[in-house]
């Protein structure tokens, strides 16, 4: 495709060649990808700057992973990557092709159920505004995985790449710690 | 966040992805210095080349006395690594202290060095350890020494066509003893100032330093004043860091307290070698 005029709707951002093009009016080539998101594969075409965070968020319509600062320093976009937690807004969706990813969306054991680690947040009031929330879980539940972390300062350290702007980490912390028990 | 345009490829092989490079193209590994730049619209590659995935890149080995880190090896695989464990224990201990644990699953000590982030961790230890860059082209493979690699701000000995595939250390010889303490910028967890310490059995020492200068480097200053490693010389030794160097200033830390960190955790970085 050419040239595209500049907008402020972020869904033709995605989807068409970003716009203020700095150099030519060269096209470029959808990329076609499957990911496995909470057990279910889903086919993509996607641009191939179009990060996992917006491909789960924009295309997939999964909307409890959140975009906080977009670049890699609050945590709250983390999801679980073949079972390892990554942040996926610094990941692009083309890079992951034939992950399986889970989201907030896909921890709990069934609609009616909740994952122990969301109940121990509820429990323990280990939010404020909510927004950190859903990638604060999915790096407990990374970090739980990994089995590294059985003190309270070693969760604290290991839980250092999730921030909470409200400041709730206290309890956060005492949410994670009751999962570890 | 929306960077510009710009084209992807995952080659199978170094051989593939040489083919892709040149013009605008940027090689991309972690992303975890790449992907901000782009969205940041700091820069504009035509294209990324993929690497994370070629699988000779992703292999530790020991290749008779040397080890051997390929470049697409994540922070991690270093830090849970039993053949760096064993020999090279310093950069599973300093892998740890890079970034956050999502942050150490996908970068990688290729692209950290590639970058050359004035306070990146991995170059102080690659410096100490006496580590060299195997460096592929389409002219074939060269080695650099980590002490010829870093050339400046964000400026590596890297050129256009060039493939970081590899990072070779000598296996220590028993007895050496090998460190790497930082003052952690609290936010971003980068090196304000980091010092790397090798104490090798013959009493001579390798000592070098990031996020003090515009690049990292050895300190041939404070390595020949550690003398017979007593508290005096060593006091003597890292009251030297950093001297004639060109200290950085920023918002963090102005010249001044920037050298006076050099100082702290140098001296802390041999006290750690003495017994």
């Amino acid at each position: 495709m050419s040239f595209c005029v500049y907008t402020f709707n972020p869904a033709a951002m995605l989807t068409e060649n970003a716009p203020i093009l700095p150099k030519t009016e060269r096209s470029f080539d959808t990329k076609s990808i499957t990911l496995t998101v909470n057990g279910k594969p889903r086919e993509l075409n996607v641009m191939p700057w179009v990060s996992l965070l917006d491909a789960l968020r924009e295309y997939i319509g999964l909307t409890g992973t959140k975009k906080g600062c977009d670049h890699g320093q609050c945590g709250a976009c983390t999801v679980l990557c073949d079972g390892k937690r990554i942040l996926s807004c610094l990941t692009l969706a083309t890079m992951k092709e034939g992950a399986e990813i889970t989201t907030i969306e896909g921890i709990a054991p069934s609609d009616t159920d909740l994952h122990p680690l969301q109940k121990a947040f509820i429990e323990n009031d280990a939010f404020q505004c909510g927004y950190c929330t859903p990638g604060q879980i999915c790096s407990a539940i990374g970090m739980l995985q990994e089995g590294k972390a059985h003190s309270r300062e070693e969760v604290k350290e290991l839980m250092s790449g999730n921030l909470c702007r409200c400041g709730a980490n206290v309890y956060i912390i005492d949410a994670i710690m009751e999962g570890i028990k | 966040m929306i960077s510009y345009p710009f084209d992807y490829v995952r080659p199978e092989s170094v051989e593939e992805a040489l083919e892709h490079l040149g013009g605008d193209t940027k090689i991309l590994a972690g992303g975890h210095s790449l992907l901000p730049t782009l969205k940041l619209r700091l820069s504009a590659p035509d294209k990324l080349v993929d690497i994370a995935r070629i699988a000779s890149l992703k292999k530790i080995k020991k290749d008779g006395d040397e080890i051997v880190i390929g470049g697409a090896v994540t922070h991690r695989e270093i830090m849970d690594s039993e053949i760096i464990q064993k020999h090279l224990p310093v950069l599973s201990e300093g892998a740890a202290v890079i970034g956050d644990p999502m942050i150490r699953y996908k970068g990688t000590m290729g692209g950290s060095l590639a970058h050359a982030d004035p306070s990146a961790d991995w170059s102080a230890m690659v410096l100490a350890a006496g580590g060299e860059i195997v460096i592929q082209s389409k002219k074939g493979k060269r080695t650099v020494p980590a002490t010829e690699f870093f050339t400046g701000f964000y400026s590596t000995a890297l050129k256009d066509g060039d493939i970081l595939i590899e990072i070779r250390f000598p296996v220590p010889e028993e007895g050496t003893k090998m460190t790497y303490q930082k003052f952690t910028q609290p936010a971003s967890r980068f090196a304000l100032v980091g010092c790397a310490a090798a104490r090798l059995p013959d009493g001579s020492a390798r000592v070098a330093f990031t996020g003090v200068a515009d690049a990292p480097f050895r300190d041939k200053g404070v390595e020949e004043a550690v003398g017979d490693w007593s508290e005096a010389t060593l006091e003597a030794a890292a009251q030297k860091a950093a001297e004639g160097q060109n200290i950085n200033a920023d918002h963090y830390a102005s010249e001044e307290y920037r050298l006076h960190l050099a100082k702290v955790y140098c001296k802390r970085a041999l006290l750690q070698l003495v017994n």
